[in-house]
């Protein structure tokens, strides 16, 4: 193949060329970076949680008057919604879920010598105090949750207490929380110290995402203390298969009305654990469907401009194309000249377009606070714009070879 | 001329009318997208209280201690303890002034068979009426005695009113808010600015409009729940959960400025305020740390339009920016090709002027069919993002200046790209052309 009759072409071209240069190279760098946003975003929203997210269900129930017993109302409304078909089990909790936003967290240290730092010093930076979430509920909410006890034991009967007069005397921690307070050592029979109290780690699950998302590096600090929920408003977490979940949320709200009327049971409150998750992460769903978007739209208007230019030269060739075959090339060759015309300047763009990648990816970092893009998506993406541009100019350039030599020998 | 001109762009464009089709899509694609992103940031950027927003500040100290470091949270100094507050109100130095803070309360309906339900509204002083120019449809608001007093009175917005009691006019009746019960003194005409520029920047601002309001010192003698954010920043626990606490905030506070030079003895007596805390010990930081937000300027400050919005925005650019090149280098290939043509028109005496015309036509031909496509892609764009569960999203709806803004932008961006191809042909050489045929 010969470049030479190539760029000498390219050079009489050289406006139209270089603006498509300039059109593949501003494509090459925002699809980069847009696929590097959603991939982001994919993880983002694909984090686990730890529990069995697609077996439960969540009621919440706001009694009205004060004058209620709340521990006597959750133990007959425990017991109504255990009796539901389908019901494997069931807890009471605060309010915090994984992903709920319900969120309370609070200032722990690993020994007191590190707490006496983080009191002087007002923060808890460097001083090895986190800063977890805290989840509660009634007995029987590891099994309800699904979560996987790794080490020691879960609460017994003794451990609880009730409402948030009292902190509780032990406590299960997530693994990563375990690593971050005693790393290298075996939380279990540890102390904590939570402002004048010290609370005994007795056990450790696998994992328990925290209710609202922070950093990646803290979304695992989480804690379940034995506490029992001692408000009129209180969260039900039902436990069973996924195909009763609709089924057991409206025996479950008529279950509670059933028990005591005196209270809100909202509809809009109620619902399978999977669409507080979706709800949850409602906004980056929407911003990778509108990237996706974008990237689809942009490689389909180059493809455009990348195939409507084939199609114009092809036509105001025709006649040296002609002449061409009447001298001897054959179609192969005719196919293979506009191909690697193309190769040519979506090669042209991309080396451009790494350049644009870098430097958008410079201004998201410094703007949006967004990570480095890794490198390798630079080779993807320069192979994705090859291919494109090849499919793109395939229509123009198979028509280029069916041009008849004897189109040489007519006058336009 | 123009007609003839017309005539030739439109017999052009149907010869190729597949790539005409492409062309007018790839433009409309790019409008499209940059004027429905356009469109939700002028939405959530737009003026709450239009007329009103000139004079509305919000006045702001530095409470904090010394060694206070933020752990990434809200700024705690975005709202005001309740002593600084009170002082602020007591001192009378704006035209109108008041604090208030969110709430949401369980509101049982009076009508038989209504199940109760949760409504948000909003803790305030008793100038919040005439400050915010709110219009009462019956009734009036309650009286700074009352404000004294924590009187049991509410005022309701007519939506809520009418869901209560079935009609507008509820003035002496008694509303269920929580667990007591408040005598109506007055409705007032729906009122909901957006962003509710007014609350907590923690808690949603394109939400539920606030629909019934309750004396301030009610809340704080009651102990209601508020929503926001309460930072406490206190030694002892006490003193950070109480809403009278001094090391406690959760206010927002406004007053109404109508000259400059209101406003700059505003700002001069938030610092001296503040100086004078310092002197009894209570601040600790320097008294020049007061400010005084406008309300736009408020709005700004607490970037109220998030990331992602910007980044769809810049990105919606950047693609309306690939259509532009596309055009330009489509209509530049089809211009030249018709290189012939354009020499013989030169040779038979058409002046470079009228080639250049002649193709300005043809490309704003195209960019008004781009534009009414582009039009009618960003109404599906705003149609989707208005179905999307954002809080911001039901806001998003393109006004008439949007509209013409839309087209002319189309049209200004097609011409623009046909410029170039339509300037490059034109300097075609006539005898050239000729001579190659």
């Amino acid at each position: 193949m010969q470049l030479r009759p190539i760029l000498s072409t390219l050079r009489r071209h050289k406006l139209t060329a270089s603006l498509l240069v300039l059109q593949v190279a501003f494509t090459c760098a925002i699809v980069c970076n847009v696929v590097f946003m959603v991939v982001q975003r994919i993880e983002r929203v694909s984090v686990p949680s730890g529990i069995a997210e697609a077996e439960l269900s969540i009621i919440h129930s706001s009694g009205f008057a004060g004058d209620d017993n709340p521990q006597a109302r959750q133990a007959t409304d425990l017991a109504a919604l255990r009796a539901i078909r389908g019901v494997r089990s069931a807890v009471a909790v605060s309010s915090a879920l994984p992903l709920s936003r319900s969120d309370s967290s609070y200032g722990i240290c690993p020994d007191a010598a590190s707490m006496k730092r983080a009191m002087q010093q007002r923060s808890p930076a460097g001083t090895g105090c986190l800063q977890p979430s805290m989840y509660n509920g009634t007995a029987g909410l590891i099994e309800t949750f699904g979560l996987r006890l790794v080490a020691g034991r879960d609460f017994t009967p003794d451990d609880y207490v009730i409402g948030d007069a009292h902190k509780p005397p032990v406590v299960i921690v997530t693994r990563a929380l375990a690593q971050r307070l005693y790393p290298g050592q075996n939380p279990l029979g540890k102390s904590i110290y939570l402002d004048n109290a010290m609370i005994r780690v007795v056990g450790v699950v696998d994992r328990l995402l925290r209710p609202s998302l922070r950093t990646p590096a803290v979304d695992g600090d989480s804690m379940i203390w034995p506490q029992k929920p001692d408000r009129p408003f209180v969260t039900y977490v039902l436990r069973s298969a996924p195909e009763d979940r609709a089924r057991i949320l409206r025996e479950g709200r008529a279950a509670l009305l059933a028990a005591s009327p005196n209270r809100l049971v909202n509809p809009e409150r109620m619902e399978p654990y999977t669409e507080m998750r979706a709800r949850f992460f409602q906004r980056d769903t929407t911003m990778i469907g509108l990237l996706v978007a974008a990237v689809l739209g942009l490689l389909f208007v180059t493809a455009l401009g990348i195939a409507g230019l084939a199609n114009f030269w092809v036509q105001q060739r025709a006649r040296s194309i002609g002449i061409r075959r009447a001298i001897g090339a054959t179609r192969g060759d005719i196919l293979r000249y506009f191909q690697t015309e193309n190769f040519l300047i979506v090669g042209g763009g991309i080396v451009l377009g790494t350049l644009l990648a870098f430097g958008f990816d410079l201004a998201l970092m410094t703007q949006y606070e967004l990570p480095r893009l890794p490198w390798f998506y630079l080779p993807i993406g320069a192979l994705m714009l090859w291919l494109l541009g090849q499919l793109a100019v395939l229509g123009p350039a198979l028509r280029a070879a069916a041009v008849p030599p004897v189109v040489a020998t007519r006058s336009v | 001329m123009f007609a003839y001109y017309l005539g030739l762009a439109l017999r052009s464009l149907r010869r190729n009318p597949i790539l005409t089709g492409l062309m007018v899509l790839a433009i409309g694609l790019g409008i499209g997208a940059s004027m429905t992103m356009i469109t939700v940031l002028h939405v959530m950027t737009d003026d709450p209280l239009p007329g009103r927003s000139a004079h509305l500040y919000t006045p702001h100290l530095d409470p904090l201690p010394l060694d206070y470091a933020s752990s990434g949270g809200p700024d705690p100094s975005d709202n005001l303890t309740w002593p600084d507050a009170m002082a602020l109100l007591r001192a009378k130095r704006a035209a109108h002034q008041a604090a208030m803070a969110g709430g949401t309360m369980l509101v049982r309906p009076a009508q038989a068979g209504l199940q109760p339900f949760y409504a948000a509204g909003r803790y305030a002083t008793a100038d919040i009426f005439g400050m915010f120019g709110m219009r009462f449809e019956y009734g009036g608001g309650w009286s700074e005695a009352d404000d004294a007093d924590a009187a049991h009175v509410a005022v309701l917005s007519d939506t809520m009113a009418r869901k209560l009691f079935g009609r507008a006019d509820a003035v002496g009746l008694a509303a269920h808010l929580g667990s007591g019960d408040y005598r109506v003194i007055g409705v007032i005409a729906d009122w909901a600015p957006a962003p509710q520029f007014y609350a907590d920047n923690t808690g949603s601002q394109y939400s539920d409009a606030d629909t019934f309001f309750l004396p301030l010192s009610v809340a704080v003698d009651k102990d209601l729940p508020v929503n926001g954010n309460q930072s406490g920043w206190g030694k002892d626990e006490q003193a950070q959960s109480s809403m009278r606490g001094a090391a406690m905030s959760w206010l927002q506070f406004w007053v109404q400025l109508d000259t400059s030079a209101q406003v700059a003895a505003y700002r001069q007596y938030l610092v001296d305020y503040s100086a004078q805390q310092k002197a009894l010990g209570r601040f600790e930081r320097p008294p020049t740390n007061a400010t005084l937000y406008g309300l736009m300027a408020w709005l700004t400050h607490q970037n109220l339009v998030p990331n992602d919005v910007q980044l769809q925005l810049w990105l919606a650019l950047g693609f309306l920016f690939v259509c532009m090149l596309n055009i330009v280098a489509l209509l530049l290939a089809k211009f030249l090709r018709r290189s012939g043509e354009i020499s013989v028109r030169r040779a038979l005496g058409a002046r470079r002027r009228d080639i250049f015309v002649q193709l300005g036509v043809e490309s704003a031909l195209i960019g008004v069919a781009g534009g009414t496509s582009g039009l009618a892609i960003a109404q599906l764009g705003l149609w989707s993002v208005r179905h999307r569960p954002d809080d911001y999203a039901r806001l998003a709806q393109m006004d008439p200046v949007m509209l013409a803004g839309t087209f002319a932008l189309a049209v200004f961006a097609s011409v623009l790209a046909g410029l170039l191809p339509a300037w490059r042909a034109c300097r075609v050489t006539p005898a050239l052309q000729l001579k190659a045929q």
